[in-house]
C-alpha cells in the first residue's frame, strides 16, 4: 500500500501503559535502574494519547538503548552514539510525528557527544531521555564521562576514573536546549510528571534519569539516592526556570554530592523555555521556494535552460 | 563536415578562468551546439592554476577529448602547463605584447594572437576583472562564437547587478574585438565555432546538479548531508529543489550523522538520499551496515576524489570502488553504480532510489570530481516517461494478526511497516533478529537472515539491465569501463573501430553486485579483455577476477586526471600488434 499522507498521532480511546509494551522481555539484570524508565515512558506515552503507530522510540546501542525493543512503538535500535541524528532525520521526514531518543549517559555524552549539541541548537522538537547509571554496563564495567571520579572500571587505573564527570545540565542549557530536567528512576511520580512535561513540550527536551545499574556501579545506588533525592521545583529553591542564568546556576551545583555526603541530589525542571522550533523555520524555507505536493515539472526543467 | 572545436582557457584561479568557459559553454548552447566542458581548480579559494575546458560540435560530444584547438592563457604558467600540447594546427591567444608576465617561445604551425588583456582591463578599463571579458571579445572576433548569444548569457548573469556592469561587460568585449580588428586585420583562423543553429531543446547541467535533479525526479524529499569537496553542489542545488517539492535539506554536523538522519527519514518511508566524498564515505561504513542490516532503502551518492585521507580534494579518481562495494564490516550486500556523464546523473540517480526502494538497500552511486563540475547539454527529460518504483510497504495485519517486518519471502523483500499504516510498527534494529525484529542469535535465524538479505540479489543482474555493449563476437579486444572512463571509452571505441579495428566493449551501470552472466559472456565473446580505469590497483578488474572467471588486463592512470580517448585508443592498439595479455598496461 502507498505511505499514508497523515499520520493520527493521537488515538481516540486512551490506552493503557501496558500497550504501549512489547511482548519481548527486557535482558536487564534484576533491580536494573532502567525498569522504572521503561514502565514510565510507557505510562507517559499513554498519558499523551499517542498512536502506538505513529510515536517513535530511537535509541543507540547499550543497556538501556535496548528500550526501544521493549515498546509497543515504531523503534529504530541504531549504531552506538548515533540515535539522535536518526532521530533527527526521522523528525524532519515526518515533522508531525513524536520522537523520543532514549539513550545511556556513554552514549550519548562520550561516543555520541558530538551528534546531541546541533539539535539542541537548534531547537529540534524531539525528546532526548538518557538513562544516566554512570557506567559501560553493556560492556561490563569501564567509567563514562558521568562517571564520579574514582568510581571503579576495567579500563580506569587502579586508582578508579581520574575524570571529573561532565554536568549533562549545564550542558544542555548552554547548547541551546529549551527544555532540561533531571529526574529519578526509582520515582515513577516524579519521574511520570517530568517525561510528560518533555514530551509536552514543544523544542528540544532533555531528561537525565539517574538510574542505578545495581551489577557495576556500586557507589551511584537506590540506596545512596532514596534519602539525598531532593525535589528542587517543590522545594521552593528553583522556580524562576524561565530564567538561564538561575538554572545555570542552580545547574552547577548538581555534582555536589559527589564531593559531601550530605549534599541532597538534585531532581526537578531545571530549564524551560519557549523559542521557534527548527520545523518552523524549515517551514519558512519551503515557502520560499513556494513548495508544493504537486510540483509542475515543466516549470522546474525550465530552471536548468541554458 | 563535423565541427569539432576544443577551446581551453587557462590561468589563475579568481581571474575569470572558470566564468569564461561557462560563458562560453551557455553562449554556445543558446547558439543551438552541443557542448561539454572540463573545469579543473586548485582546493584553495583564490590563486593557483585553474582551467576551464569547453568542447563544442555540432554532434552529439561523447567526452571531454583529448586537448584543446584554442588555448586562451591568461598568464605564464597557464602558457608553460599546456605548451608542450601547442601542436601545428592548435591556436593561441595569450596576454600580450605587453601588459602580461611571459613572453611565448616559437611554436611550429601554432597561430598566435596577442591580445593585451590584462593592460586593456588594468588601464582602460580601470578594473583587472574585465580581463576575461577583454578575452572573451578576442575570442568573437577570431572564432566566430556568437556574439549575441554570449551577450544573452552576459546580460542574465550581470543583470542582477546593474545595467551598468552589464555594459561595462559589452565594453569590455568590444574592446577585445577592436584590438583583433586593429592589430590581426583579415587574419583567417584554423577554427571557427559552428554556424548558429536554432537553439534545441535541452537543458544544461553540471554533474551534481543533474544528480540533484535526478534525485528530486525520483521523489526524494530529505537530503542531509555535511560540506564536502566535490560533493557540497549536490546538496546547493537541493536547496531549492527539494524545498520546493515539500522537502527538507538538512546540514549536519558530520558525516556520520549525514547518513544518520537519511536512515532515519527513509525509516519513516520517505525517500532520502545523502552525497559525499572519500573521506565521508569511510565516516559512513557503519552506518551503511546498519542501513543493509535494518534494511531501510538509502542512497548515498559518492562523488570521488583523490584518496587516500584528504588526497586531492579537487582532483579526479576512480578509487573509491573498494570502499563503496565491500565496505563496512560483516557480510554486507549493497548495490554500487557509476554515472558517465551528466545524462546518467539525472538517469541513474532515478534508477539508484528505484533500486533502493525494490531491493530496501543501500545503493551507492558512484560518481567523480570531473564529472561534479562537467556541465552538459541534455535533451529536456520527460516526467512522463520516467518510471518511479516505491517500496513495499505493507497491508495492516489481519485482527490478531502479527506484523512480521522481515518476514522470510522467496525474493528476500519483506513488505515494510511506516508510520501512519496501521498495526506496522516494529523496531528496526542492528542486532541479529528474527522475522519480528526481536534480537536473535541462533543458528536457524541467522542463517535463515543472513540468507534473505543476499537472495535480494540473486537476480538483480536479470532484473536491472542498463549494460551496452559495442562490437562484435570475435573481435579481438573487449575493453569494460566505468564511470566516466565508459564516456571517453566510447569515444576511443567509435575511433578505433572506424580505423579497421576489431574492438568491442561494455559498459556497465551497476557494479556491484557483479553482472557476472554478462561480463564472462561478453570476456567469451572477445579474445582478450581490459579495465581501463582511474585508480592504481585496477579496482574493478580485480572485482571481475573476484567474482566472475574472467581476469582482465590492467590500464590504470591515477595522476589526478581523466583518462582521455588518445590513451586508450594508443593501449588498444599496443595489446592489438600481439597476443599476449599482460598483466597490465602502461599509460602512453
Amino acid at each position: 500500500m502507498a505511505l499514508p499522507a497523515t499520520i493520527n498521532i493521537h488515538v481516540d480511546e486512551p490506552l493503557k501503559a501496558k500497550d504501549y509494551r512489547s511482548d519481548i522481555t527486557p535482558t536487564w539484570c534484576p533491580g536494573c535502574g532502567d525498569f522504572g524508565v521503561v514502565g514510565a515512558l510507557a505510562k507517559a506515552y499513554a498519558d499523551q494519547k499517542y498512536n502506538p503507530n505513529a510515536v517513535t522510540t530511537v535509541s543507540g546501542i547499550g543497556c538501556s538503548s535496548r528500550l526501544p525493543l521493549w515498546m509497543n512503538s515504531f523503534g529504530i535500535h541504531s549504531c552506538h552514539g548515533r540515535a539522535v541524528p536518526v532521530a533527527v532525520g526521522a523528525h524532519l521526514a515526518r515533522p508531525e510525528m513524536p520522537v523520543v531518543v532514549t539513550i545511556g549517559d556513554g552514549d550519548c555524552f562520550s561516543i555520541g557527544a558530538g551528534h546531541i549539541g546541533p539539535p539542541a541548537r537548534r531547537n529540534m522538537n524531539i525528546t532526548v531521555i538518557v538513562m544516566d547509571n554512570g557506567t559501560f554496563a553493556l560492556t561490563k564495567n569501564q567509567n563514562s564521562p558521568l562517571s564520579r571520579t574514582g568510581l571503579p572500571g576495567t579500563l580506569a587505573s587502579g586508582l578508579g576514573n581520574l575524570d571529573s564527570p561532565l554536568n549533562p545540565i549545564e550542558l544542555m542549557i548552554t547548547y541551546g536546549a529549551t527544555f532540561v530536567a533531571q529526574t529519578y528512576s526509582a520515582n515513577a511520580k516524579h519521574m511520570g510528571a517530568t517525561l510528560n512535561a518533555a514530551l509536552s513540550h514543544q523544542g528540544f527536551s532533555y531528561v537525565n534519569v539517574l538510574s542505578p545499574c545495581p551489577t557495576y556501579n556500586k557507589v551511584d545506588t537506590f540506596a545512596y539516592f532514596r534519602p539525598r533525592i531532593h525535589d528542587i521545583n517543590e522545594s521552593g529553591e528553583h522556580t524562576d526556570t524561565g530564567n538561564r542564568a538561575a538554572a545555570l546556576a542552580k545547574a552547577a551545583e548538581l555534582y555536589n554530592h559527589h564531593h559531601s555526603d550530605t549534599a541532597p541530589v538534585p531532581v526537578g525542571v531545571y530549564y524551560q523555555v519557549q523559542k521557534p522550533v527548527y520545523m518552523e523555520n524549515v517551514r519558512k524555507v519551503q515557502q520560499y521556494y513556494k513548495a508544493t505536493s504537486n510540483p509542475d515539472w515543466n516549470a522546474i526543467l525550465d530552471w536548468f535552460k541554458p | 563536415m563535423a565541427i569539432d572545436l576544443t577551446i581551453k582557457v587557462a590561468g589563475e584561479g579568481g581571474e575569470g578562468v572558470i566564468s569564461s568557459g561557462d560563458f562560453i559553454m551557455q553562449a554556445a548552447t543558446r547558439a543551438g551546439m552541443e557542448v561539454m566542458t572540463f573545469k579543473s581548480f586548485p582546493a584553495e579559494i583564490k590563486g593557483g592554476y585553474a582551467l576551464s575546458q569547453v568542447r563544442i560540435s555540432d554532434r552529439k560530444i561523447l567526452s571531454q577529448g583529448d586537448g584543446f584547438n584554442i588555448l586562451v592563457a591568461f598568464n605564464g604558467e597557464a602558457y608553460e602547463v599546456n605548451k608542450g600540447l601547442l601542436k601545428p594546427g592548435t591556436i593561441m591567444v595569450w596576454d600580450g605584447p605587453h601588459g602580461g608576465d611571459f613572453e611565448p617561445e616559437e611554436h611550429e604551425g601554432v597561430q598566435m594572437f596577442a591580445v593585451p588583456m590584462s593592460d586593456i582591463a588594468k588601464n582602460t578599463l580601470r578594473n583587472y576583472l574585465f580581463k576575461n571579458m577583454v578575452a572573451m571579445g578576442a575570442v568573437i572576433e577570431l572564432f566566430g562564437l556568437p556574439e549575441d548569444s554570449l551577450k544573452s548569457s552576459i546580460h542574465d548573469k550581470f543583470i542582477k547587478k546593474g545595467q551598468d556592469i552589464v555594459d561595462s561587460n559589452y565594453q569590455a568585449i568590444e574592446l577585445g574585438r577592436q584590438w583583433i580588428r586593429d592589430n590581426y586585420p583579415g587574419r583567417k583562423v584554423a577554427h571557427t565555432f559552428p554556424a548558429s543553429a536554432k537553439q534545441k531543446d535541452v537543458i544544461i547541467l553540471e554533474g551534481n546538479e543533474a544528480i540533484a535533479l535526478g534525485a528530486a525526479m525520483a521523489g526524494a524529499r530529505f537530503y542531509g548531508a555535511y560540506p564536502i569537496t566535490p560533493a557540497t553542489s549536490v546538496g546547493n542545488h537541493l536547496v531549492k529543489l527539494l524545498h520546493h517539492t515539500g522537502g527538507v535539506v538538512y546540514q549536519t554536523e558530520d558525516e556520520i550523522s549525514a547518513l544518520a538522519t537519511v536512515i532515519g527519514a527513509s525509516f519513516t518511508g520517505v525517500k532520502a538520499l545523502t552525497a559525499t566524498s572519500g573521506p565521508g564515505i569511510s565516516l559512513m561504513q557503519e552506518l551503511i551496515g546498519l542501513a543493509i542490516m535494518s534494511e531501510v532503502p538509502i542512497v548515498i551518492a559518492d562523488i570521488q576524489r583523490g584518496g587516500p585521507s584528504t588526497g586531492m580534494p579537487t582532483k579526479h579518481d576512480q578509487s573509491d570502488l573498494f570502499a563503496c562495494t565491500l565496505g563496512s564490516h560483516g557480510d554486507a550486500p549493497r548495490i554500487v553504480m557509476a554515472v558517465a556523464d551528466v545524462h546518467d546523473c539525472v538517469y541513474l540517480t532515478i534508477d539508484a532510489f528505484n533500486l533502493a526502494e525494490t531491493y530496501q538497500s543501500p545503493v551507492m552511486l558512484l560518481s567523480d570530481a570531473s564529472l561534479s563540475i562537467q556541465t552538459e547539454c541534455i535533451p529536456r527529460p520527460d516526467m512522463s516517461k520516467v518510471t518511479l518504483v516505491e517500496r513495499l510497504f505493507a497491508t495492516p495485519p489481519a485482527e490478531g494478526e502479527k506484523f512480521n517486518r522481515y518476514q522470510i519471502t522467496a525474493t528476500g523483500v519483506s513488505p515494510m511497516g511506516a508510520p501512519g499504516i496501521p498495526g506496522t510498527n516494529y523496531a528496526a534494529t542492528g542486532l541479529e533478529h528474527s522475522e519480528d525484529s526481536g534480537p536473535r542469535t541462533n543458528t536457524e535465524t541467522r542463517n535463515a537472515m543472513t540468507e534473505k538479505r543476499w537472495r535480494k540479489f540473486d537476480n538483480i543482474e536479470d532484473a536491472y539491465t542498463p549494460i551496452e555493449r559495442e562490437g562484435e563476437a570475435g573481435d579481438d579486444l573487449g575493453i569494460i569501463a566505468w564511470g566516466m572512463t565508459q564516456a571517453v571509452t566510447r569515444e576511443a571505441v567509435a575511433r578505433l573501430r572506424a580505423q579497421g579495428h576489431k574492438v568491442s566493449a561494455l559498459y556497465p551501470k551497476m557494479l556491484w553486485p557483479l553482472p557476472k552472466k554478462q561480463i564472462e559472456a561478453f570476456a567469451a565473446s572477445v579474445r582478450r579483455v581490459v579495465v581501463p580505469e582511474a585508480n592504481f590497483q585496477g579496482q574493478f578488474a580485480d572485482l571481475i577476477k573476484m567474482r566472475s572467471n574472467v581476469t582482465p588486463i590492467k590500464f590504470n592512470a591515477y595522476r589526478g586526471e581523466p583518462l582521455i580517448p588518445r590513451e586508450i585508443e594508443n593501449m588498444a592498439l599496443e595489446l592489438l600488434k600481439t597476443d599476449k595479455a599482460p598483466a597490465r598496461v602502461a599509460i602512453r
